[in-house]
């Protein structure tokens, strides 16, 4: 912006570098630290002596024989099972995305092409849904679920998530929809399509850009979601997220905290690589609400 | 679009939404009226060779009949959100009377359970919400004069707090800022106290749970700041220059003026998410000294009795509480679409 127009001072310029070392030193040092700490035992991760330790795990070689430890992370996959829990997170987040977007760009699609005040009204009763706090409809959910006996099966929790996520999806596919030219779908349905052949044949093949910002961010609703799969999933069926809360109340005795932490680091893993490929798209989705109004 | 093609085009999604968020609000709305039978109990007499003696028992039976009758437990009115652990209002009329001035009155006011955590809700939501709109701008400046070349490993550190799990985050710092921890030890040795501990102490865990919430927020409104940047008009700028504005002058009155638009969507969504504040708390595991509103209907739904009228109750009063908090900007909303 401004910096070809005009001459920055040094004391300026000092300022904000200073501004941006803080804060990638806030920003990525919690995960890089927890990344190392992952590889050492419960003694040096958490040293009571020199934090120092952590660095350079003097424990971890006299308890293990090596500097870096895969412990945490025998214990938590092995032991502990959670490659379970990272199946039924690969579950739950496929078929949440896949149903989410099919829902989402026939309702979104349908609300940005219609004229009537409806909509209108349709859209704020969805904003008021996504104000809602999740966990307020789970003391509604659960007389329900157990009655029907539907409480703690992974296809109860993917509907509710399903739910959960379209006003959120709706509101953002229609602010997309709603850039693409009405004349697209209009001249088909001239030449005789009706309104779902116009979709399915004219506006499908260019929605593809805008399907996949939607998705990173159902998938990460779904990814992340912990008030909801906590409370509506068996033991049995949890998910990454809340699988590690309980390990949160079960590791009290000496290592297993070491547990917890690899589970950390392996769920962040995902989302890392995930930034890296979509971070484009993370940024266009973050900002579409706010250009377009 | 004809009515009825828009009908069958909305009807996956609303009836979703229907079924799924619509319903479960009414049915908490009813449930918070009823509380559970209580259960019917029968004397039972014990002859031995020592003579009779009389003991109460729970009649199933009789408590099973009862629950086939009315399933939805006893009809109690507003009693649910008048007892002690919602508005508490004979504890809140005892305190009035008996404290000796305002801020003792608050002291007592605090104690109660649905207090406390609406003290701690609010307080997170209004000191949040400004701070992450500060310091994401602050970064979106600060990025946008960096060389173009480094702005993408930039945007991709500062998304992480963002977008990595809020559980998983907040343990992350939570780690750090346990006494044994790199952060823990590092403001033992600031304070010069050895037995320093956050954990411990209130005042540091509301801090420690904000200074969070900041960290994980603030890259939102970075990022939309940063969008906002690019789009600034150079013409304005320029002219601005050659009229003699200082580079601040240019900020104050070209650039914020800009933002502003912007600055209503961050803190619209800020407040929605600040207001429903729940991962932190469980991992740090705050809730002796902080709780918000989110983490009482789950302590009430876990466990092993669910408390579902309690549960109940406190989510009505946490959408009450998000409704007063979105009106004045759905009023807005409606006003900008009527004109149009």
């Amino acid at each position: 912006m401004t910096a070809q127009t005009q001459r920055r001072s040094a004391a300026l310029n000092v300022l904000l570098i200073s501004v941006l070392v803080v804060w990638m030193a806030m920003a990525a040092f919690p995960f890089l630290w927890t990344l190392w700490g992952s590889f050492k035992v419960e003694g040096d991760f958490f040293s009571k002596a020199d934090w120092f330790n952590a660095l350079k795990g003097p424990l971890t070689l006299e308890e293990t024989g090596s500097v870096f430890t895969g412990a945490g992370y025998h214990g938590a996959w092995i032991k502990e099972a959670f490659g379970l829990a990272a199946i039924n997170t690969v579950i739950v987040c496929i078929f949440v995305v896949t149903i989410s977007l099919t829902f989402g760009t026939l309702g979104g699609y349908a609300l940005s092409r219609s004229t009537y005040r409806y909509t209108f009204w349709f859209l704020i009763i969805a904003l008021i849904f996504r104000a809602m706090p999740p966990i307020t409809l789970v003391s509604g959910y659960l007389p329900v679920f157990f009655k029907w006996n539907m409480w703690g099966n992974l296809s109860t929790a993917i509907v509710v998530l399903v739910a959960i996520n379209q006003p959120f999806t709706l509101w953002m596919l229609h602010s997309f929809f709603k850039n693409i030219p009405k004349d697209l779908d209009e001249s088909a349905m001239v030449d005789g399509c009706n309104r779902f052949q116009a979709f399915r044949h004219v506006i499908v093949p260019v929605m593809w850009p805008g399907v996949i910002t939607t998705g990173l961010f159902s998938f990460l609703l779904a990814y992340n979601d912990f008030a909801v799969t906590a409370m509506i999933l068996s033991q049995e069926n949890q998910t990454m997220v809340p699988k590690i809360a309980s390990f949160l109340g079960t590791t009290q005795t000496k290592g297993n905290v070491m547990f917890a932490v690899a589970a950390v680091v392996s769920v962040t893993a995902p989302l890392f690589v995930m930034i890296m490929f979509f971070q484009r798209q993370i940024v266009s989705g973050l900002t579409a609400g706010a250009v377009k109004g | 679009m004809k009515h009825k093609t828009f009908f069958w085009f909305v009807l996956p999604s609303s009836l979703a939404m229907l079924l799924f968020i619509f319903v479960p609000i009414v049915s908490v709305l009813v449930q918070s009226v009823y509380v559970d039978h209580a259960q019917v109990i029968k004397e039972v007499e014990n002859c031995g060779p020592f003579g009779c003696t009389t003991t109460t028992a729970v009649d199933q039976e009789a408590t099973q009949a009862l629950q086939q009758a009315s399933p939805l437990g006893r009809f109690a009115g507003l009693d649910t959100y008048l007892d002690r652990s919602h508005l508490a209002i004979d504890e809140v009329a005892a305190a009035w009377n008996r404290s000796t001035g305002i801020g003792d009155f608050f002291d007592k006011l605090v104690n109660l359970p649905f207090y406390k955590a609406m003290s701690f809700t609010l307080a997170y939501t209004f000191i949040v919400t400004p701070l992450v709109i500060i310091v994401g701008f602050i970064i979106a400046v600060a990025v946008n004069s960096a060389t173009r070349k480094i702005r993408g490993p930039l945007i991709f550190f500062s998304l992480l707090p963002m977008m990595v799990t809020p559980l998983v985050g907040s343990l992350i710092i939570f780690w750090m800022v346990d006494a044994r921890g790199v952060v823990g030890a590092a403001l033992q040795y600031l304070a010069g106290d050895p037995d320093l501990s956050v954990k411990a102490s209130t005042p540091l865990t509301w801090v420690m749970l904000m200074v969070y919430g900041v960290w994980h927020s603030a890259p939102f409104a970075f990022i939309v700041y940063y969008a906002g940047l690019q789009t600034v008009n150079n013409d304005t700028l320029e002219s601005a220059m050659i009229d003699g504005a200082s580079r601040w002058e240019q900020i104050r009155y070209v650039v914020i003026p800009h933002l502003l638009p912007l600055t209503t969507f961050i803190a619209l969504m800020q407040l929605m998410d600040n207001f429903r504040v729940f991962e932190p708390i469980v991992s740090f595991s705050a809730s002796a000294h902080a709780t918000s509103l989110s983490w009482a209907i789950y302590n009430d739904l876990g466990g092993e009795t669910r408390q579902l009228s309690s549960a109940a109750a406190t989510s009505v009063l946490t959408i009450l509480g998000i409704a007063i908090l979105l009106t004045p900007v759905l009023i807005r909303t409606w006003r900008d679409f009527s004109r149009k």
